[in-house]
């Protein structure tokens, strides 16, 4: 564990390096142990590190780091995660792009997008915005060029190895295969349906 | 209710923001001038959270239909029909017209009760990107909050000494940029570029040399942390910022001059100076005494 003060109200605590589920996981215990500590006022968990904001005027960064270095971390198991599954109509406008860039019929890329129960790495963007990954590597697809200025509500959508849903109409430049009617984000609860650490798969109709 | 005749160019609700949420991808919002807020808020006798306008280079026009006590605060408006920085009581039909900024980037109009709008997760402060609120336009109408807390202050309130030398403290990838990078940030002169709002400052002036050639992997980003991307021109990360951010974070500017971070308008002339962690901490906890000090 790694401690670096990211500002004089926030600590940045990197746990490893590069993108893996174990790391990652680590990354969501040790966000939800510090959660609800007085003090504490915004978690963002990321690939491999955390940064823990804090009220400068109720804690310091040495405390913090006190606190964090106690939480144990090494008996964490992948396995305990919630398992979510999103319904999709596979109809985005990119499916048969992306099917012909990997010589695939549309029916194959749909199968491998469906075959993976996916980590959700880290949220951003905006909110209920979850990075999930890996895709598999025969349907991986870079990001469109130009991205568009506005893709639906809904859409499921791959970059790279990644792969999310937007949760509501923005701007985007991933690759558009399908869509769900799943609320992604419940502004009035606060709540995400899909919440970093947790698992996704995507059932198609 | 307060009849919006005219919204200024770019004018929002915003509170203390809507903290607790990053996790979730939510960006905090809130005041970019928190100072100017309270203050305002302090004049009218509400709690430091009640909501207010937030008005950006230009002000509008307002019209009350109850009589009301309003404050304004923030930027120099020179040509408003109200005074600044003391609480003033209006009647029922007034209009109030607040021109352009003559320093400074943003205002708040706070009224007696605070602005009701819609809370979303604890926060009525506008975020564009996420769908919270949206910019007020001209004929929206706004709700006025019950009174609370104490009575208006009498006295006018001299404005905070808004700085355009910020001080900074390292940030995450400070120690991973060659020590020429850091040394330039604080001896060059930055401009605000025109490209500049509630999400970031984009900075014109002597580009810096990121590490990594300017990529790494995602992380949080913190309130007021100055990005290097591979262009080489610096972003203050400010309120509405998103949450995660994958590019190098040379400084970050301190709590007590996040105030001021609002306040920068385009073309304003901005320096950095280095500030140790216990500096920031003094800095602040002087500014707490100083509002603490407004009751």
């Amino acid at each position: 564990m790694k401690f670096v003060p990211a500002s004089d109200r926030s600590l940045l605590i990197v746990l490893g390096e590069g993108i893996s589920v174990e790391i990652n996981a680590r990354v969501h215990v040790l966000s939800r142990q510090l959660m609800y500590v007085p003090g504490v006022t915004s978690l963002s968990p990321a690939y491999a590190s955390l940064l823990v904001r804090f009220d400068p005027l109720l804690m310091t960064h040495e405390q913090l780091e006190t606190l964090a270095a106690a939480i144990p971390l090494d008996e964490i198991g992948v396995a305990q995660s919630h398992v979510i599954e999103i319904p999709v109509r596979y109809d985005g406008p990119d499916l048969e792009e992306v099917a012909e860039r990997h010589s695939l019929s549309a029916a194959a890329v749909i199968e491998a997008h469906a075959s993976v129960a996916y980590h959700a790495y880290f949220a951003g963007f905006v909110p209920g915005f979850v990075y999930l990954g890996e895709v598999p590597a025969a349907i991986a697809t870079p990001r469109r060029a130009t991205p568009r200025k506005e893709v639906p509500s809904g859409s499921v959508a791959i970059a790279g190895t990644q792969t999310g849903v937007y949760p509501r109409s923005t701007p985007g430049g991933w690759n558009l295969i399908g869509r769900t009617d799943a609320v992604m984000f419940d502004a009035a609860q606060g709540r995400a349906l899909v919440e970093p650490g947790d698992r996704v798969r995507f059932i198609p109709l | 209710m307060i009849r919006v005749l005219s919204p200024g160019l770019f004018t929002t609700v915003q509170d203390l923001g809507r903290n607790g949420f990053a996790h979730l991808g939510v960006s905090p919002a809130g005041a970019a001038d928190p100072l100017a807020l309270r203050i305002g808020n302090r004049l009218m006798g509400n709690l430091d959270v009640a909501a207010a306008i937030e008005m950006t280079l230009q002000g509008g026009r307002y019209e009350f239909d109850c009589d009301a006590a309003v404050a304004l605060t923030g930027a120099n408006f020179e040509h408003a029909s109200i005074p600044m920085w003391r609480a003033l009581k209006i009647q029922r039909g007034a209009v109030i017209e607040i021109g352009g900024a003559k320093t400074g980037a943003r205002g708040y109009l706070c009224v007696r009760g605070g602005i009701d709008a819609p809370r979303i997760m604890g926060s009525a402060s506008t975020h564009v990107l996420s769908g919270f609120g949206s910019p007020l336009k001209r004929g929206d109408s706004i709700s006025i909050g019950e009174e609370a807390g104490g009575a208006p202050l009498e006295r006018a309130v001299e404005p905070p000494p808004y700085r355009k030398r910020l001080r900074i403290t390292a940030a995450a990838q400070t120690a991973e940029f060659d020590a020429q990078q850091a040394i330039r940030l604080a001896t060059e002169i930055y401009h605000v570029s025109d490209n500049s709002n509630r999400m970031g400052l984009r900075l014109s002036g002597p580009a810096l040399r990121p590490p990594h050639d300017g990529q790494m992997l995602s992380e949080g980003v913190a309130l007021g942390a100055i990005q290097v991307p591979p262009s080489g021109e610096p972003i203050i990360l400010f309120v509405d910022a998103q949450t995660t951010g994958g590019y190098p974070v040379i400084a970050s500017v301190i709590s007590a001059d996040l105030p001021s971070v609002g306040q920068l308008r385009p073309r304003d002339v901005v320096t950095f100076e280095f500030a140790s962690f216990a500096a920031a901490r003094r800095l602040l906890l002087e500014q707490e005494a100083y509002i603490d000090a407004i009751r």
